[in-house]
């Protein structure tokens, strides 16, 4: 007999490797499988694992989320490789839904965008309103005295980003050849890093910022906050299975009203609260049915309302009792 | 300025080492969760790769047939595939819409270590291929002198390039151990499910949380290390 070679010892290490792996997947066959696909900054926070938490202590449904941008987060949908989005971006929810791929939106929560950038603000744009603010900037920039960093990822800050320039009276895509704007194409978080390292202004959902802020990896203040132009709103689709087929919609159903149920909007309304000393997301819901906050709630529906609701009813499907206006 | 950054650098890299010492020795359930599954993944990559790459490979390495200079090119040139493009590439094609939707095997462990197989086979071809072309020469002839037939000189061949055929499949379970693409791209990098190392350490950097990414990271490496020196002892001994 000859002596074991490394390759022996190595095919019974893989082996044995194989064998744990297959022996632990079974022992933890999955329950049903619900596959969101959820914009960054919403699963960043860490908010959806404590939703995760709570909603898989009373279903019998395993939550998968996958961590996209928007834009990517409808693509699997549209593939069929999601069964539930989680996204804020009003004009592609549109036409998601449109397009027949998405039905039951429901509004859960909102935030507000920041406009954030370095201490000594070198285009004095604190206090200023955003298209204020942001002409400032154009200005300090094309001087050389300020810079820009644009997500250019195709996300839904992106998107807001780019209606921001429009609303200003600019063109994102002329703006991009300017020599002070640049562009990082990558998440939030990384964004701030960017925008940090080169005393730059940004454009940043507030939950990112804080959690960057507080931590102390970044030293950017928020110059512009709280305005309507700069609100931020959450929303889930469910993915319709007359045409998308194979989608787990029944489950999906069930996870949007968990998400709009009063346990999910305390939760949100919650978070981190005790830590950042102030909420990263507000709940929709109710400010909605009953606005409770009349300005916020003119804010959400001028912003991300299609035809004065939510959802019209032809993109709704089944399950009526999600809407109050039948 | 530098002299303080560097210094800043320094105790953050500490501070990573200090968190992977505490998360091994205090056994953080979600670590050991995807340090498990990540050698799971890999391992049983390297493993169906390896089934199929070391044939090939010896095959490349010692016959004459048509369309061999093109067959090692190809593998050759597959070595350097960017992982988030085969990643890509299988994602279309395992996803509910593609051609083998069917299966359902996307965001699964078994779609990972598929893409992981794929991405480390050219390097089991390529090595196997150059260990046993560098012996052959000198062995089989020799042990065809010596009155050895066909297949026992083939044998002897491959017993000769073992060394270096091993040495092959470290590099190969290390490439799909530290890959990001892949795993991500098929797997989605799930709690619990298809979390491995690696898209941990992309998830943990990009929440901010840059001690923990760094203390993953050191103990990724430490595998790799203590994987490599054995293989590197085995050989040497082998060798000697």
């Amino acid at each position: 007999m000859q002596r074991p070679t490394p390759l022996h010892m190595l095919i019974v290490i893989l082996t044995v490797l194989l064998t744990v792996g297959v022996i632990h997947d079974f022992l933890s066959t999955p329950r049903r499988r619900l596959i969101i696909a959820t914009t960054t900054s919403l699963y960043d926070t860490g908010i959806l694992e404590e939703i995760k938490r709570a909603f898989e202590e009373r279903h019998p449904i395993d939550l998968h989320f996958i961590s996209v941008g928007t834009g990517l987060a409808i693509q699997h949908a549209k593939r069929g490789d999601a069964d539930l989005i989680l996204v804020h971006a009003p004009s592609m929810e549109l036409a998601f839904l449109r397009e027949g791929y998405g039905v039951n939106r429901k509004i859960f929560a909102y935030n507000f965008f920041v406009i954030v950038g370095p201490a000594e603000d070198p285009a004095d744009v604190e206090g200023s309103n955003v298209t204020e603010a942001l002409k400032k900037i154009v200005e300090a920039g094309r001087l050389n005295r300020a810079r820009w960093v644009s997500r250019g990822d195709n996300s839904g800050t992106h998107l807001k980003e780019i209606s921001l320039w429009t609303a200003a009276g600019f063109n994102w895509t002329a703006l991009r050849g300017e020599s002070w704007f640049m562009e990082s194409g990558t998440g939030m978080g990384r964004t701030l890093l960017i925008a940090n390292e080169r005393e730059a202004y940004t454009l940043s959902d507030i939950g990112t910022y804080l959690k960057y802020s507080s931590e102390g990896l970044i030293e950017l203040q928020v110059l512009v906050d709280e305005a309507e132009e700069l609100i931020n709103v959450y929303s889930a689709i469910a993915v319709d299975p007359r045409v998308v087929s194979n989608v787990n919609f029944e489950d999906a159903v069930t996870f949007i009203k968990f998400l709009i149920s009063e346990d999910c909007q305390n939760l949100i309304q919650e978070y981190m609260r005790d830590v950042y000393g102030r909420s990263l997301f507000y709940p929709a819901v109710k400010l909605l049915k009953e606005n409770t906050d009349p300005r916020a709630a003119e804010w959400i529906r001028n912003y991300a309302y299609f035809n004065g609701t939510e959802c019209p009813p032809q993109y709704r499907y089944n399950y009526p009792e999600l809407y109050d206006d039948r | 300025m530098i002299g303080e950054a560097c210094s800043r650098m320094a105790l953050d890299i500490l501070e990573g080492l200090r968190r992977a010492v505490e998360l091994i020795l205090s056994g953080d359930p979600s670590v050991l969760d995807a340090t498990l599954r990540s050698l799971y993944v890999s391992g049983a990559a390297t493993f169906l790769a390896s089934i199929l790459g070391l044939p090939i490979g010896m095959m490349i390495g010692s016959r004459e047939f048509p369309g061999r200079r093109l067959l090692r090119g190809f593998f050759n040139a597959l070595l350097g595939i960017p992982t988030v493009g085969l990643g890509l590439i299988l994602y279309l094609i395992l996803s509910r819409s593609g051609p083998l939707g069917a299966l359902r095997m996307l965001y699964t462990p078994s779609a990972m270590i598929l893409g992981q197989a794929l991405l480390v086979l050219p390097i089991l071809v390529s090595f196997t291929a150059n260990a046993v072309e560098n012996v052959e020469r000198e062995i089989k002839d020799l042990s065809k002198t010596l009155g050895a037939s066909e297949l026992q000189a083939s044998l002897t061949v491959f017993r000769e390039a073992l060394p270096s055929v091993s040495l092959a499949v470290i590099a190969g379970f290390n490439r799909a151990l530290a890959e990001l693409g892949v795993a991500l791209m098929l797997g989605g990098n799930i709690a619990g499910l298809t979390r491995v190392l690696t898209t941990t350490i992309a998830m943990e950097a990009t929440r901010g949380n840059i001690e923990l990414s760094i203390a993953l990271t050191i103990i990724l490496l430490s595998i790799v290390f203590v994987l490599s020196s054995a293989a590197n002892v085995l050989k040497e001994k082998l060798e000697g």
